[in-house]
């Protein structure tokens, strides 16, 4: 192949991997953990009394534990660990600055983690969703993101490949506006320095938008543009074929990060913000249906020539269903985002099986796919322990999830059915209890759904466990003793 | 590096010519449905970005060519229930409430009426079926606190108990133990008494004489000298298969020393804006009544 002729020809650049290795094997970890809590608060909507009556198991206190362990500690460590991976490859240079401030990056991030999650169990939240850490939780984070920031552009600067990959683009995009999004929506006066108490700046209904700004684009930064970094390095990798379109990939970059900005007021439907603004979110979120699908396309078309290697690399199957599921929820979400169709599925589960859709199958898939290529590439291996494994793992959590959103549409549209259906004398038909009384069965089919989904991660767990404890490459260069097998042969 | 372009022999495109890590990009064009389906959104957006309201200047903004309004809209989906409704629901008002029980038109639309707003008020404390459950009154059976004619389930949902409505229904059970006018020994002796006595669970034999005296002395003016409870002072009955606080011994024990006295609000208007309308508390009293116990 031509890359191999000019890795002769090119210097060898010594990157660093260690940061990349620990920022993965904290993205499984705290992949488990955020399964296992939504198992858990799956469980206690469906059966309450496993709150056990203890304040710090109420689904109020676990269920931002859970959102944030899944989005910032499992998708976050696998941005970082991705983008580590990728900047230093796409560009040939090792990363900027000393190993020691990447792994002051790794274990402030993961203090911060610790530090948000505690804090939240014990019942300290701004209560604005997706950004519930105390002010003092958030400067640690923006000190450790400003970080994050310097390191990754400061690799981008001193690159040895002339253009900038595609991949860093989003990678980017993805850092510079999680930065904006926090500084912006955290802006609060704390009521003392010592007190983690603190009052926002905005009120009443700008509060809300600022909210919901930050909330939609933390979706299109965080979750969208971060992880379509994530496909543009993994996928074309994995298939060995091309980028689809070059010209594709920067009119949909552009005009992804250009429109998303506008759309959070989706959010607020029918609520006290004023009619213009509800106007002006739906409609930028209607455009951006076609640039969402600009990397699905790029994503699947990189395929054509390469559909072959999905019987035989499941690794590769994940990173495509992926972008399958990407493209489902991205054309949900304008859907939803339509007034009259979000009359009826605001406040319903149908929003939980929508953003559920596109966290397991999308964001969840894709960094599986790209973990099942950088462990035996970071730890040498010549491949992973089974992809057997690789494949149960994918069937049972592609099952989980088909449980899992299905039932949540099913519950959704009913409930938002039953909640405007009127008798024949103008009564509502069905109170709020006999609402809650008719999802039951389908939470418990989602329980079940998060069930499978938990226990692929952990196949996942194990098969990565048995990767890297398995002989190095290295060795068998020196030659295996008798009886010992490689992984992956 | 110098560019350095190929042609793809799959698909037959030309690369941009840059590489990075052994990745290529092809200069495949903008697929065609895509651009057409991106341009035929926008168009979209900006048609109805003409139509609603959306553009912001100072202090006024576009209202849109349809001058379309959540607020007249929502305004006008209220006005037109309302008025769906308010055929047979000012008849429900100004008819004494025991004709509607008899006009069965005006009674399907009480209980409809009635059902729901039982449903979505009432039924937290008191159970989907009216059941009740410990310290919330059931409503489905004969023992009554107030009464369980449709005029005393009205005059309750209307003004509630202990409500701080000045038509509330009041009561209060003394505090026995903590105020200091029973000792110990006499409150266990006239739990003693009542449960066995009233609530069946006297043993062969038992000498319940001293816990008798204590309650002729001190119950028996509100809850009767056998039990049966008054309704005038809402007295709960002693001597019945329902107890409010549950069924324990050690439930009378704890009224008796330091009572629970539970409240039910007031679901006029006039006093709770969360309330219900006249016409509508009519119809629960007409539901609630008929779920088993109305007298």
């Amino acid at each position: 192949m031509a890359d191999a002729v000019l890795a002769t020809a090119r210097p060898v650049i010594s990157y660093n991997e260690e940061v990349i290795k620990k920022f993965t094997i904290a993205a499984m970890f705290w992949a488990v953990v955020a399964f296992s809590l939504g198992v858990y608060i799956a469980t206690e909507l469906s059966w309450p009394e496993f709150n056990l009556g203890l304040s710090f198991l109420n689904f109020g206190r676990l269920r931002p534990v859970h959102t944030s362990a899944a989005v910032f500690a499992f998708g976050g460590n696998a941005l970082f660990a991705t983008s580590f991976f990728v900047v230093q490859r796409t560009c040939r240079a090792r990363l900027a600055g000393p190993d020691a401030l990447h792994d002051f990056i790794f274990w402030g991030y993961q203090f911060f983690i610790v530090m948000a999650a505690s804090s939240y169990v014990m019942g300290f939240s701004r209560g604005q969703e997706y950004s519930e850490p105390e002010w003092h939780i958030t400067v640690w984070l923006v000190l450790i993101w400003v970080l994050y920031a310097g390191v990754f552009i400061g690799t981008l600067l001193k690159r040895a490949e002339p253009h900038i990959y595609v991949a860093n683009w989003f990678y980017l995009a993805f850092i510079l506006t999680v930065a904006v999004l926090v500084l912006v929506n955290n802006a609060a006066v704390p009521i003392s320095p010592f007190a983690a108490k603190s009052y926002v700046v905005y009120s009443g209904v700008q509060n809300a938008m600022v909210q919901w700004w930050y909330g939609h684009n933390a979706v299109g930064f965080f979750l969208t543009a971060g992880f379509l970094g994530m496909m543009y390095y993994f996928v074309p990798k994995q298939a060995g074929r091309p980028v689809y379109s070059y010209r594709l990939s920067v009119v949909h970059f552009w005009s992804l990060i250009f429109l998303y900005m506008w759309a959070g007021p989706h959010h607020l439907h029918y609520t006290s913000l004023p009619d213009w603004t509800q106007t002006l979110g739906m409609a930028f979120s209607i455009m951006l249906w076609m640039p969402s699908w600009g990397g699905m396309i790029n994503g699947l078309m990189t395929l054509s020539g390469a559909w072959d290697k999905l019987r035989t690399d499941p690794a590769l199957r994940f990173s495509v269903t992926a972008v399958g599921f990407y493209g489902m929820s991205t054309f949900e979400g304008p859907m939803m985002a339509i007034r009259q169709v979000n009359s009826l599925s605001h406040y319903t589960d149908w929003t939980v099986g929508h953003v559920h859709s596109g966290a397991l199958g999308w964001v969840a898939f894709v960094s599986f796919g790209a973990i099942y290529y950088m462990v035996p590439a970071l730890w040498k291996r010549s491949g992973l322990y089974s992809t057997r494994l690789v494949a149960w793992h994918y069937w049972i959590a592609t099952l989980g999830i088909v449980f899992y959103i299905s039932a949540m549409w099913v519950a959704g549209i009913m409930q938002g059915l039953m909640w405007r259906a009127y008798d024949k004398f103008g009564f509502l038909q069905y109170s709020f209890a006999e609402s809650v009384n008719a999802v039951h069965p389908y939470y418990v089919i989602r329980m079940l759904g998060g069930v499978m989904f938990l226990t692929g991660g952990l196949i996942m767990c194990y098969n990565l466990i048995r990767t890297v404890r398995s002989p190095s490459t290295e060795l068998r260069a020196a030659g295996l003793p008798a009886g010992v097998v490689l992984a992956g042969e | 590096m110098p560019t350095k372009i190929e042609k793809d022999a799959l698909t037959g495109r030309h690369t941009t010519g840059h590489e990075w890590d052994g990745l290529q990009e092809l200069n495949t064009p903008l697929p065609k449905w895509w651009l057409y389906t991106f341009i035929a959104c926008c168009i979209f957006a900006v048609g109805y970005i003409a139509l609603f309201p959306s553009i912001p200047y100072g202090r006024d903004y576009f209202h849109g060519w349809l001058q379309a309004s959540s607020r007249t809209a929502v305004d006008a989906d209220v006005k037109a229930l309302e008025a769906q409704r308010a055929f047979s629901m000012d008849k429900i008002k100004y008819t004494p409430i025991a004709q509607v029980k008899d006009d069965p038109k005006l009674l399907a639309v009480a209980t409809a009426a009635g059902r729901i707003a039982f449903a979505n008020n009432c039924q937290p404390c008191h159970g989907a079926g009216g059941e009740g459950r410990v310290g919330y009154p059931s409503l489905a059976d004969d023992t009554w606190l107030w009464g369980g004619t449709l005029a005393d389930i009205q005059q309750t949902i209307t003004y509630g108990i202990r409500s701080g409505n000045d038509r509330a229904r009041n009561s209060v059970m003394p505090n026995f133990g903590a105020g200091g006018l029973l000792t110990p020994a006499q409150i266990e002796a006239v739990a003693d008494f009542v449960w066995g006595a009233f609530y069946g669970h006297a043993a062969e034999g038992q000498d319940l004489s001293k816990g008798r005296a204590v309650f002729a002395e001190n119950c028996a003016v509100c809850h009767g000298a056998n039990g049966e409870g008054s309704r005038t002072v809402g007295a709960p009955p002693l001597k019945s298969a329902v107890h409010l606080y549950g069924d324990l011994r050690a439930a009378i024990v704890a009224q008796v020393t330091n009572p629970r006295m539970g409240v039910m609000p007031s679901w006029e208007k006039k006093t709770n804006i969360t309330g219900l309308d006249e016409a509508t508390i009519k119809s629960v009293a007409i539901y609630v009544h008929a779920l088993g116990g109305g007298e």
